[in-house]
């Protein structure tokens, strides 16, 4: 099996500068590997540094030290020594990110927003609203709330647009920071499926999860976080 | 593929005070760069200076022209570095009464650049002028008026129509949305992702609004004193700053 993500002895300190150049020490010896159709739980108390790996794995952070190797158009690419355009053309084509929060755009719409990741690869445009509204649908977003823009909505709301984009694309490498956190029980059983379908196809997986019901129902394995090594 | 833009160890002095200096980066074909920094840190001199209007001190702009690939746009005359300004790029000016021509209607400061490269049928000329209000969300009753009839923000929107005519292939923005207010500031972001998308159009933007930059641009130059202090993917820049100025910028925006 080819590994999709290859970190090896990964690092993170913040320094707050502000603070007097505080060191904020976040992770250290940080070594894993991902390979297609798995999924790898984060785990570890809050602090421990998972969103953080997450979002360096997104090269939406920068780490001190180590290597970060995804598998990017046929070939390894390292995030971390990877210049701007590489990155971009890294989450265009090869991975996806579902944060927390969305960051919504003023006036674009719902079913934009899903759309978009689509279209930026060239789906015309048609195709991607028919695969952006048929996520839409499956995360119970009501029909009537596509055409607005997701400011407007409730939190819950926001983080189902926010899976929807994610899956919109279909990318080998899919990155979850809680996606379940705000939703009830009948949307949790849909991302889980969302998961299961996505694993199937052979995506590879890293994902947070503080709910035990979908961390059993989706994770093939489990990594620890030791947290600050000082 | 050639970088669009290459700027090699750029400054410019006022005297023997340095506005910018050693400013290098390359820009790719529908890169969307975003310059932040606070007022007087040498944002808007750099941008005279990429955009053939000011004569740096030293250092070398070498863009990559249709015919004769990457060219040094000072080591060419002033006429051709004219034509590069009529053909190939757009200037947004902070102020759009220093952009546009407010005394002929808002159809003519759009239709005139066209006429500018050649153009000579009134009839399609004044289609496209038309087309392009309608891009930047003017409603066609408008074409005939003067700008002096319009608000800030359709003045605004008027002057990235006026470059926007003849597609150009890179965009020097100078604060778009300074001065005006949030709903039009949105509705004005709102237009111009959509074209940078759309049309694949390369552009540099000064701003010293972060959320601008962040729904804008692809990467970020932060800078301080006249140089550059830090570069990288806008979130990044943003969401993990390094250096100490661009914390503290980072720390200073109110979050509504």
């Amino acid at each position: 099996m080819t590994a999709m993500i290859r970190v090896e002895a990964l690092a993170k300190t913040y320094v707050v500068h502000t603070h007097g150049g505080t060191a904020i020490p976040v992770f250290a010896d940080v070594d894993l590997e991902v390979t297609a159709g798995e999924c790898l739980t984060l785990l570890g108390p809050s602090g421990a540094g998972k969103s953080t790996l997450l979002r360096c794995l997104y090269g939406n952070c920068k780490p001190n030290a180590g290597r970060i190797h995804i598998r990017h158009n046929g070939g390894e690419v390292d995030v971390t020594g990877a210049d701007p355009r590489t990155v971009l053309d890294m989450r265009k084509r090869t991975m996806a990110y579902v944060s927390q929060f969305l960051r919504a755009i003023p006036r674009v719409a719902a079913v934009d927003v899903v759309a978009e990741p689509l279209r930026l690869i060239g789906t015309p445009i048609g195709e991607a609203r028919a695969r952006a509204e048929a996520l839409l649908a499956r995360l119970h977003i009501p029909e009537r709330l596509w055409s607005l823009a997701p400011s407007t909505f409730s939190g819950g709301e926001q983080q189902r647009v926010n899976i929807a984009r994610a899956f919109a694309a279909k990318h080998p490498i899919l990155l979850l920071d809680e996606p379940t956190a705000s939703l009830d029980a009948g949307n949790r059983a849909e991302v889980i499926r969302l998961i299961r379908e996505a694993k199937a196809d052979g995506c590879a997986l890293v994902g947070i999860f503080h709910d035990d019901e979908v961390r059993q129902a989706v994770s093939t394995r489990d990594y620890p976080m030791k947290g600050k090594s000082s | 593929m050639h970088p669009l833009l290459e700027v090699i160890s750029l400054a410019r002095m006022f005297g023997t005070r340095a506005a910018c200096r050693d400013i290098s980066f390359t820009l790719w074909p529908g890169e969307v760069m975003g310059v932040v920094g606070e007022s007087g840190s040498g944002k808007t001199t750099l941008l005279n200076c990429l955009s053939g209007r000011l004569e740096p001190s030293a250092g070398r702009v070498l863009y990559d022209t249709r015919t004769h690939g990457p060219t040094d746009i000072y080591a060419i005359g002033e006429p051709r570095r004219r034509l590069l300004m009529r053909t190939d790029w757009g200037i947004v000016h902070q102020n759009p009464r220093d952009g546009l021509r407010m005394a002929v209607s808002a159809g003519a400061n759009v239709g005139e650049r066209l006429m500018a490269v050649g153009a000579r049928n009134y009839g399609a000329i004044r289609a496209q002028a038309a087309e392009w209000l309608a891009k930047v969300e003017i409603e066609a009753e408008r074409l005939d008026d003067p700008p002096l009839t319009f608000s800030g923000g359709m003045l605004q929107r008027l002057q990235i129509a006026r470059n926007l005519v003849n597609h150009p292939r890179l965009m020097f923005m100078d604060e778009p949305t300074g001065g005006l207010d949030v709903s039009v500031q949105a509705r004005l972001l709102d237009v111009l992702r959509g074209l940078v998308t759309d049309l694949g159009l390369s552009a540099i933007i000064v701003t010293h609004d972060l959320a601008v930059a962040r729904l804008l641009a692809h990467r970020l130059m932060v800078m301080r004193r006249g140089e550059i202090v830090e570069t990288g993917l806008t979130d990044q820049v943003l969401d993990d700053p390094h250096h100490p100025y661009t914390q503290l910028l980072v720390s200073s925006v109110l979050q509504p």
